[in-house]
């Protein structure tokens, strides 16, 4: 089953690389309000029930992926095409 | 018969850089290092951990994050959690806050770019053990070289970290990384784990511009050689 998951920063945590991102966009002439960089990880887990590939990507959240101090975390899953 | 010099363990991840300059600055203060290659599991006899600086796992994901699943991890928490002293310098510190044996996490600086410079930093604290050999308010220069030292801590944990006096250096005048509220260095509940960004093996010597690393590393020798006595 594939899982993609979306790593943010929190809201209100300063962002540098997004700041610096947003600053760039501006000097192209985009008008932006804000951008924030995340992480996206695809992942391709053993499962064959979305309940157990969630559970399991959840945890590989909590013990690696996210450091909850600082960022939050959204799982996507898909059947594996 | 003299007494055998107390043992560091130096542990060395894959990345590491600053094993080798810490490992030599204890030795320059009396102790025995013991560089200690991160698969193995098993610490050696040993007084006190550092954990050095450098780049472990290439910083991926985030600093810290994959070295705190190294083997020796384990032991080291055991270690600390047993009264041992550890030190995390730079990304030992980040080490040890992706462990969660330190509080907090240290982000990639505010500007962005790696620092790399001589940074004056403010005692906080000098009834803990690691910096008991400076005075309360001492201006201490240290060099820092890192790109991800920018220290952070909600509101809450902040608050809690003033109240039970965790906060234990600040930078003194100049921020180089953002860090909130200047912090350099923090101690854990019981004060025998420290981590900080500035690097004090590389000031243990007038020739390096300055000592003052030393009073921090000179009590993790002496306390190391008490844990040692106390266990003969």
């Amino acid at each position: 089953m594939k899982a993609t998951v979306l790593v943010r920063p929190k809201p209100g945590i300063l962002d540098p690389q997004g700041k610096a991102v947003e600053d760039s966009l501006r000097h192209l002439g985009f008008k932006v309000d804000q951008a924030r960089v995340g992480r996206v990880l695809d992942l391709e887990v053993e499962a064959t029930d979305p309940d157990q590939a969630r559970a399991e990507v959840e945890r590989m959240c909590a013990e690696l992926l996210a450091n909850p101090l600082i960022e939050s975390y959204e799982i996507e899953l898909a059947e594996k095409s | 018969m003299t007494e055998a010099p107390p043992r560091i363990a130096v542990v060395v991840f894959p990345g590491s850089n600053d094993d080798r300059d810490a490992a030599l600055a204890l030795e320059g203060l009396g102790a025995e290092p013991v560089l200690h290659w991160h698969a193995e599991p098993e610490l050696p006899e040993v007084g006190a951990v550092v954990l050095p600086g450098g780049f472990s796992y290439g910083d991926y994901l985030r600093a810290g994050a994959i070295a705190r699943f190294s083997p020796a991890m384990s032991s080291v928490a055991d270690f600390a959690a047993d009264g041992g002293f550890v030190l995390g310098i730079c990304n030992g510190f980040q080490v040890l806050s992706e462990a969660g044996l330190l509080p907090g996490v240290l982000r990639p600086n505010e500007s962005l770019s790696f620092v790399c410079k001589d940074i004056p930093v403010r005692v906080e604290r000098n009834d803990v053990p690691f910096l008991a050999g400076c005075e309360l308010g001492q201006r201490l220069t240290i060099p820092v070289k890192h790109g991800e030292g920018c220290y952070f801590a909600d509101t809450a944990l902040l608050q809690q970290l003033e109240a039970s006096g965790q906060i234990v250096l600040r930078y003194d005048g100049e921020n180089p990384n953002g860090s909130i509220d200047d912090i350099a260095g923090v101690v854990n509940a019981d004060g025998n784990v420290m981590g900080l960004m500035p690097h004090p093996e590389h000031a243990v010597d007038p020739l390096l511009g300055s000592a003052d690393g030393a009073l921090i590393l000179r009590k993790l020798v002496e306390s190391a050689r008490e844990r040692q006595l106390a266990a003969a």
